[in-house]
């Protein structure tokens, strides 16, 4: 178990790394540089000239990259470009509606997915339906669904705000209502991603041999479901929770967008339209970060399911 | 008895080790197999012998750590790449699972072609009328070669996979527990068409199997592998009748006999209560 | 009966079907869906194409005076804020959509298909370096690069669509490696390389061919997400393509009117959902296709219409009331289709072994767990008493069946390690079983557990008794199997082919400790086997299947030295294990008939040698014959007195 955690975690270095190369690796190809995007066309050379030397783009790109490397070893991502603060001080502050939707979304979608996907394992309608929405969760694109869920939530029946974002610490009542058709938009294709992994996994382990076995030596049913089947379903479905979690990071750029929440992705647009690379830079080292510490949780937890990994 | 001065494949000194993390494991120590002319030489074993390994090794699928192979007299332990490839018209095989010996999205005269293709024997000989012989060989209809395997049951199947090995006019046949997953009226139908092909074609077959009675009736010449090393090797009548080592005796006496008569006699001494004589039952 | 090998051919040949009915109207009928979902992409894309020409409107075309109207006969699908007509939008957006979304598909196959076969087939060191490789990217955030390359590229789209398929192919190579790793072990990639066919052409041919369906799958379910997430970019406003619509922008325009109209959000959504979907369900006909392409004709029978067969009322009569199972002309179908087993007839006295024996496809094992109440989803029992201990579990349903479980009728299966929970120890499955039987204080609970594995003679239960499943043999693994039959104390043991996935030494001690079980509890056994070998060691009686029913039944020393049934007589004689070395196998001319095409008569008749008109005619009733075997020949006595049977 050790060892798996010690290789996941040696796994996510050269992850790290490359996830934080990226933007300078592409640097060269941006049509003029930072400082250009920065004063904009109507900037003199001389201007131009200066804001180059602040932002150190006369050193080789190794050397610019070693910088912020080291920066960030140290917790400083640099600074924005068009807002002049401190990446980490903007994406801090952005952490806490973004982690709000993705957890949240993950944990009814998990709770939901499961649940309906062990009552289909067994065929019936339900298991058609949970077939069915699969396919159709797949299609539908999530900025749509969540206009479609403003449009008659909001706008028609005005029953929720349609956008912005408290914080829990300000009014933990309205931070739960603004969260409502945010945390619905992200979790219902995720929701159909789980049950239908859940459906198809719990069948197979039903088809299981043992099964049979348990079933002769007089083994209730619900033990039959949830000691034994469940168990052995549950590497795959934590598989897809996890890659659900990872969506779910995702869709806060599209999300967060459309619902006017300040928070990781809708930061990561602005800054794409904005051109400004260190701030995207940054955006890039938190998702890649949150990623990690996911994975990592997921490995722990194919541990505890699956006794073959355990002893390895 | 067959001419055993006349050896076809010869594996001398064979010794196969795996890595397997940090840990070495030998899967054969030190395997001599000698293959006379139109014979047939059984491997037997249970699982973990190594009986799977020599024929790898032999076939070239394992890398052979120490030891030789001479197949028709060429020293083809190293051989590799092209030189290796061209072996196809020499020897063969036939597999165990009927299920996957073809490939199931290919027609069975695509699968017959495919050795001929490899081996550069296309332009030489009329293809067509090759399939029609080779599949006639092993009692199926040459029709047979348009239709996809799905088709044709278990046994069928292996019929089309020795067919297969035939088409390259090979002189040895790696048989790998090739009658194991048949039925036993199939299978009997299989030993019988390895038995016929080899009187007609002077084929010599290496027959690895871990069924006993099996080996006792196809092969002439049997070696006893157990856990990698040979435990006994000789003509198949001496073997099985008179065993010297003890785990082939063990061997032997597990394999139930298909006679209730005879096989309560051979039951493990340990057996509290003997079996009763109901013989008087039978009128 | 020794026939010749070209002579068997023949006989095995009707299963031949001609099935050449067109391509298109085989897949119509096959996969409606998936026709109909490949049409309907067709279209859209030649729609697309034509849209210069067919479109009522140019897709820039302002109207002030009409914006943001509903459908009219003027525009079918309204117009959007600047007066723009709907339907001609969407049209003149379909080829750049479509395009957008192959170009990433194209990235997509051209690195995930060489890069998992190569790994695949390979294995190590190119397998783990491409594998890293692939784990490490996938765990990067698609989304968040995609921008990036945007903010560089200035918003390209083509730029993100490569991104896009650079990012997802890491998923197409881990699923084409597994498949690789698969079929590269099928005996026949084997073949091909003891052949001489190069490694290139190897995986040129068979493993593309095999993974085909695999791939083509993944590619539209990625086909499907390149076009949400290209249309998410362009809903943000992140992609430039000059001034020509796309679908995502023009539900990013739809939104900035929102408050005033919902409607010209709707053609947009639904053309993104319709054309996604159709990938979706191309790919699911795509992988039912192909999954049934594998799959052996066999599987067939499946949905075939029933054809039933009355069986003759059987005429023996043995003394078997006091027996402690009869099974009586027991029949198991397949739901709404064919029938499997038909008539089951047999009985274990107290302290009895009796022996099923046949051949693959006779019906043993379905007769094992229709006596058992434990037949897999989609079979049912159709008819027939099984009454155990004078009660019929039948007729009384769930309730009587559960009564006997574990405690009356235990089981054991072939499939030694498969038949424990691989998640739970040898100790948790033990205690869960034992407990359902008695409730025991936790001392007396362990001291059962041990108790049980030293009854199945494991020498160190302490030790076994921690272990997983995965960390056993299959010999202790079906000893463990056997003491998980035996804690609910049962009067009899149903074993369905208990050694046959182990080594003969191993099969030796499991048969040896099921015969002392029997001999020092007066336990009853019921052993299913296709082994004469295992039958004449353990069987006090045999029972004898073929093709669904039983045939021939007796004292296992009468079966075997004087059977009654010319397929029980055959059988024998096909068995290596008592044929003089040298000598020719007896065999039997072609095939079992399949479930749904027996006879009516005796179902042996096209294979016997002995067959005569009268064979079928009609079914044919179990009755007793001398020296007391019962058969269901109507010339067991005719044949016995010509001597042709015995041995």
């Amino acid at each position: 178990m050790l060892r798996l955690i010690l290789r996941r975690l040696a796994l996510s270095i050269p992850l790290a790394l490359i996830a934080s190369m990226i933007s300078f690796v592409l640097v060269p190809f941006l049509p003029g540089d930072a400082a250009r995007a920065l004063l904009g066309p109507n900037a003199t050379a001389a201007q131009l000239a200066a804001a180059r030397e602040e932002l150190g783009l006369n050193l080789p790109l190794w050397q610019q990259y070693w910088n912020w490397l080291t920066g960030a070893l140290h917790g400083d991502l640099g600074t924005s470009l068009i807002s002049r603060q401190p990446v980490t001080e903007l994406l801090n502050a952005r952490l806490e509606p973004s982690l709000s939707l993705i957890i949240g979304a993950t944990l009814v979608a998990s709770i939901i997915g499961i649940a309906m996907g062990v009552r289909a394992a067994r065929r019936g309608v339900l298991g058609r339906v949970v077939d069915s929405s699969s396919i159709l969760a797949l299609a539908i694109p999530d900025f749509w669904l969540g206009l479609v869920l403003v449009v008659i939530f909001a706008v028609q029946l005005k029953l929720l705000p349609p956008t912005g974002y408290v914080p829990i610490a300000e009014d933990p009542g309205m931070w739960a209502t603004s969260l409502i058709l945010p945390i619905i938009t992200l979790s219902l294709p995720a929701l159909s991603r789980i049950a239908k992994q859940t459906r198809d996994s719990m069948a197979t382990a039903l088809d299981g041999t043992y099964v049979r076995t348990l079933r002769a030596a007089a083994v209730k049913e619900n033990s039959i479901i949830y000691r034994h089947a469940l168990r052995n379903a549950a590497v795959p479905i934590l598989t897809v929770i996890g890659l659900v979690f990872v969506g779910a990071l995702g869709g806060t750029v599209a999300i967060e967008s459309i619902f006017a929440i300040p928070g990781l992705g809708s930061t990561a647009v602005q800054a794409t339209a904005s051109r400004d690379l260190p701030l995207i830079q940054g955006v890039v080292v938190y998702f890649t970060l949150i990623t990690i510490v996911v994975n990592l949780i997921v490995d722990l937890a194919y541990g505890y399911f699956n006794p073959r990994v355990r002893v390895k | 008895m067959k001419d055993t001065s006349y050896p076809v494949l010869v594996a001398e000194n064979i010794t196969v080790r795996y890595r397997k993390g940090r840990q070495h494991f030998t899967a054969l120590d030190n395997v001599n197999v000698r293959i006379p002319h139109a014979a047939t030489v059984g491997l037997v074993g249970e699982s973990g012998s190594g009986k799977s390994t020599l024929a790898k090794a032999i076939l070239g699928l394992v890398p052979i750590t120490t030891g030789r192979i001479e197949l028709l007299g060429q020293d083809i332990t190293h051989l590799n790449g092209r030189r290796r490839r061209g072996l196809g018209r020499s020897i063969q095989a036939v597999f165990q699972d009927p299920n996957t010996s073809l490939n199931p999205s290919f027609t069975v005269g695509r699968s017959l072609i495919e050795p001929l293709k490899a081996q550069n024997m296309l332009g030489d000989i009329d293809v067509d009328a090759r399939v029609a012989e080779v599949l006639t060989a092993v009692g199926m209809e040459p029709d047979a070669a348009s239709r996809q395997p799905r088709q044709f049951s278990g046994g069928q199947r292996q019929r089309i996979s020795i067919a297969r090995a035939l088409i390259t006019n090979p002189q040895v046949v790696v048989c790998d527990e090739a009658v194991s997953a048949l039925d036993l009226s199939v299978q009997a139908q299989v030993l019988n068409l390895l038995t016929d092909l080899q009187r007609e074609r002077g084929l010599s077959y290496l027959f690895i199997s871990h069924d006993m009675s099996v080996v006792k009736h196809i092969c002439h010449e049997v070696t006893v592998l157990y856990r990698g090393t040979i435990k006994e090797s000789g003509p198949t009548q001496q073997i099985t009748t008179q065993p010297a080592d003890p785990y082939t005796k063990a061997l032997l006496l597990a394999a139930p006999i298909a006679d209730p008569v005879v096989q309560r006699q051979r039951q493990r001494p340990t057996s509290a209560v003997p079996a009763p004589s109901r013989t008087s039952l039978i009128s | 009966m020794t026939v010749t090998s070209s002579q068997r051919s023949s006989a095995a040949l009707p299963n031949a079907v001609p099935r050449r009915q067109g391509w298109l109207g085989q897949a119509w009928k096959r996969q409606p869906l998936g026709v109909i979902a490949s049409i309907f992409i067709l279209l859209i894309f030649v729609l697309g194409v034509l849209a210069p020409v067919i479109a009522p409107f140019k897709a820039g075309q302002q109207d002030l005076l009409v914006t943001l109207n509903g459908p009219s006969s003027a525009h079918w699908l309204g117009t959007d804020a600047l007066g723009r007509d709907i339907l001609s939008r969407l049209l003149y957006a379909a080829v750049p959509s479509l395009t957008y979304a192959l170009i990433a598909l194209a990235v997509f196959l051209l690195i995930g298909v060489p890069l998992g076969i190569v790994a695949g087939y390979r294995g190590g060191r190119i397998d783990s370096v491409i594998s890293r490789v692939a784990e490490i990217a996938m765990s990067i955030p698609a989304v968040i690069i995609l921008l990036v390359v945007l903010a560089v590229f200035s918003s390209s789209p083509i730029a993100a669509m490569i991104t896009l398929g650079v990012l997802g192919s890491p998923g197409l190579i881990r699923v084409v490696r597994g498949v690789t790793l698969v079929v590269r072990e099928e005996a026949y990639v084997t073949a091909a390389t003891v052949a001489g066919v190069k490694p290139v052409n190897i995986m040129a041919t068979h493993l593309v061919r095999r993974a085909l369906g695999p791939i083509l799958v993944q590619a539209s379910v990625f086909v499907g997400s390149a076009l949400v997430i290209q249309a998410a970019l362009a809903f943000l406003g992140l992609l430039s393509d000059g001034d020509r619509p796309t679908w995502g922008g023009m539900i990013g325009e739809a939104s900035q009117v929102i408050s005033l109209t919902s409607w010209p959000l709707v053609p947009a959504g639904l053309i993104i959902i319709l054309t996604v979907m159709a990938f979706g369900l191309v790919g699911d006909a795509i992988r039912d296709a192909t999954s049934d392409e594998a799959s052996p004709a066999g599987r067939r029978w499946r949905r075939r219409r029933a054809k039933t067969v009355t069986p003759a009322a059987n005429q023996f009569d043995l003394d078997t009331k006091n027996h402690l199972l009869q099974v009586r002309n027991l029949r198991v179908s397949v739901d709404d289709g064919v029938t499997l087993v038909d008539d089951a007839t047999f009985s274990v006295a107290q302290g009895e072994i009796v022996a099923v024996v046949g051949e693959s496809g006779c019906g043993k094992s379905v007769t094992a767990l229709g006596t058992l109440g434990l037949l897999p989803p989609g079979l049912h029992v159709d008819g027939g008493s099984v009454i155990f201990d004078g009660v019929d579990l039948l007729s009384r349903g769930a309730e009587a069946y559960a009564a006997v479980r574990g405690g009356g009728i235990g089981y054991v299966a072939q499939d030694a390690l498969g038949s424990l929970d691989p998640t739970h120890t040898v100790e948790g499955h033990l205690r869960e079983v034992i407990l359902r039987h008695e409730k025991l204080s936790p001392a007396k609970l362990k001291q059962r557990t041990h108790e049980l594995l030293q009854q199945v003679q494991i020498a160190d239960p302490a030790r076994v008794l921690k272990l997983y499943p995965h960390e056993i043999s299959g010999g202790m693994a079906q000893r463990i199997n056997i003491a998980l039959a035996l804690a609910g104390r049962p009067r009899l043991i149903i074993a369905d082919e208990p050694t046959t996935a182990l080594d003969v030494t191993v099969q030796s001690e499991i048969l040896h400790l099921l015969r002392e079980l029997q001999q020092s509890t007066k336990l009853s056994v019921l052993i299913i086997t296709h082994n004469w070998g295992v039958v004449a060691d353990m069987a006090d009686r045999a029972v004898v299947m073929y093709a669904g029913e039983v045939v021939e039944m007796g004292d296992v020393y009468t079966v075997f030295q004087a059977p009654r049934f010319p397929y029980t007589a055959a059988l024998l004689a096909a068995d290596p294990s008592v044929s003089p070395l040298g000598k020719r196998l007896e065999t039997i001319p072609g095939r079992v008939p399949a479930p749904g095409s027996r006879p009516t008569g005796c179902r042996f008749a096209g294979r016997c040698p002995f067959a005569t008109e009268a064979c079928l005619d009609g079914p044919l009733p179990l009755r007793v014959v001398p020296p007391g075997s019962v058969t269901r020949c109507i010339r067991a006595e005719e044949l016995a007195s010509e001597g042709v049977l015995d041995r």
